[in-house]
């Protein structure tokens, strides 16, 4: 964070020479890729025709190629084995898929909403900030999959170290991001609330949590996206459910059809999240596009 | 005799800074009757917009004594509106959103006031932009859609700090037009900073000049132009003599101070 904005924060809670000048909220943080999160909208038929051909090349030559060279489907299976794959376990697999579903929804939504309820208490209060700050990051950068071990040892073989795993890994994500949103401080626009009487409390739900809505909707993103990999990646290490744990019985099998059956269901979840959550994003946080 | 709706007496402001204290204004006083339109005008950086924003009591004066209508000023006031140097829209809110921000703070039934805000939206051509976003209107009507908003709530007394400084100068001497004719129709009482002199001599009956900061008093100009003043009253004579005389004083000022070496350099210029 660069370091006049930590003095301008700061200089919030002092009566020190006021900037009356209006200025546009500072845009930085940890992970900004809020243009990935502004959807990618698509125009016209000429640009669906061409990611439609893009489609058709590729498919078509990987099948093309797999034949032509007659690799053996264990080293690497055609698109239609894998599509028929898919079909054919759909009816022992669906049970894994929302095992997974449920461990990453059930995970995120305690994580995010602890994130997001602590990013926002947290901000109100520099000096707490400042001294949790380092521990979120320490969690940021410890990869949780490296906590399911242990998580096991104490809750068995249950969803359970799963969900807390998801927990672990996207509540730090949101919580960080959202952090960098509710810092944004419009000193001008809350100076406009206070000549009303605003309360303290008008101020952060009109106008420091609408401003801290684009960089939120990031956290969200990036927070779900971890917790889609560490619930697949703990479904490897522990049990015998989960997306993450046929990959494994899959791959050990060399049943490369079925793997990649499975990794586009795990892509199925990836997309939609980033579905939904360019939907939030286009709802909620456009305005500062 | 009108009643004094804004009085101040003798405030002065004091900032902390990381250079020691800065006198922004020492000894300043001023009185604005009901229904004037009052300009403020000084070089820039003397503490015009320190002097409106310690009225609206967001930051209050070091010492002296400020009053609307008999009070001392402190909270913030439901007679008071204030519109700032930029419009200051809500940019996740459209325009119609924009202007019951006010009334939703003050917890009032919106409802109440649909035909109001409609007649104000007219009045000021806005009337059909109800829901654009900011970003999607020009400066001017951004601008205009402030000044909606700041009389949403139908205050008796307007605080402006340079309304139209961040516009171009065709659109700002339409809006000057424009609040003339608000200020005809309502009979708001207008405290006006600006540091545009001849925006001044043509809005307001009388200009309060003020030294280069620590701001106190220069001098008041009466402005005996006639009203209504139609726009090409700015290209008489009579106007040019108002103004050149307001420019000349504050010169003088300027000079003063560097003679008698009390002139501070304009560092702070952002308070302006």
């Amino acid at each position: 964070m660069p370091k006049e904005h930590v003095d301008r924060y700061e200089k919030l809670l002092e009566d020190e020479i006021p900037d009356f000048e209006h200025h546009e909220p500072e845009r930085h943080g940890q992970l900004d890729i809020s243009a990935t999160v502004s959807a990618v909208s698509i125009h016209g038929w000429q640009q669906v025709a061409g990611i439609v051909a893009v489609a058709v090349i590729v498919i078509g030559g990987w099948e093309l190629a797999v034949r032509l060279f007659e690799v053996p489907e264990f080293v690497f299976p055609t698109p239609s084995a894998i599509l028929r794959a898919l079909i054919t376990s759909m009816p022992t697999l669906y049970e894994h898929f929302f095992i997974t579903l449920g461990e990453l929804l059930a995970g995120y939504v305690i994580g995010a909403s602890l994130g997001l309820f602590l990013a926002a208490v947290l901000t109100q209060v520099p000096y707490l900030e400042k001294i949790i700050t380092p521990y979120i990051l320490l969690l940021i950068t410890t990869p949780t999959i490296a906590l399911v071990p242990l998580l096991m040892l104490r809750m068995g073989f249950t969803i359970w170290p799963r969900i807390v795993a998801v927990a672990l890994a996207s509540g730090p994500m949101v919580m960080i991001n959202s952090v960098t949103g509710f810092r944004r401080t419009d000193l001008a626009k809350i100076a406009l609330a206070k000549s009303y009487g605003a309360t303290t409390f008008q101020i952060f739900a009109k106008i420091r949590f609408p401003l801290a809505l684009p960089m939120i909707n990031v956290g969200l993103l990036v927070g779900a996206i971890f917790g889609l990999i560490t619930a697949v990646a703990s479904d490897m290490i522990g049990g015998k459910m989960g997306l993450g744990n046929r990959i494994a019985y899959y791959s050990s099998l060399a049943r490369m059809a079925n793997f990649f059956a499975v990794i586009l269901l795990v892509s199925l979840i990836g997309i939609s999240i980033w579905i939904v959550m360019a939907a939030i994003g286009k709802r909620w946080a456009s305005w500062e596009e | 005799m009108s009643t004094t709706v804004i009085d101040v007496q003798g405030v002065s402001k004091v900032y902390a800074s990381a250079r020691g204290p800065v006198h922004a204004i020492e000894s300043f006083s001023m009185k604005i009757d009901e229904g004037e339109f009052v300009a403020i005008v000084g070089p820039s950086g003397c503490g015009k917009t320190t002097l409106l924003w310690g009225l609206t009591g967001l930051h209050p004066f070091t010492s002296g004594k400020a009053l609307i209508l008999g009070e001392p000023v402190g909270k913030p006031r439901r007679d008071v509106g204030i519109i700032f140097q930029q419009s200051n829209l809500l940019p996740w809110r459209n325009l119609m959103q924009n202007i019951l921000f006010p009334l939703e703070i003050m917890k009032e039934n919106l409802a109440d006031y649909r035909a109001r805000i409609k007649e104000l939206l007219d009045g000021v051509e806005l009337t059909g932009f109800e829901n654009h976003y900011p970003r999607e209107l020009s400066g001017g009507m951004q601008q205009r859609a402030s000044i909606v908003r700041a009389l949403s709530f139908d205050p008796k007394i307007l605080l402006m700090d340079e309304p139209f400084g961040a516009l171009d100068a065709y659109t700002r001497d339409e809006m000057d037009t424009l609040l003339l004719g608000i200020w005809k129709k309502t009979g708001k009482t207008i405290a006006f900073v600006t540091h545009r002199i001849e925006e001044a001599v043509y809005l307001a009956n009388r200009v309060y000049v003020m030294t280069p900061r620590p701001a106190n008093n220069s001098e008041i100009f009466d402005i005996d132009l006639p009203r209504p003043r139609p726009e090409g009253i700015t290209m008489e004579d009579r106007y040019f003599k108002i103004v050149a005389e307001i420019k000349r004083k504050i010169v003088l000022d300027v000079e003063k101070q560097k003679r008698d070496g009390t002139y501070a350099s304009q560092a702070y210029s952002t308070v302006t």
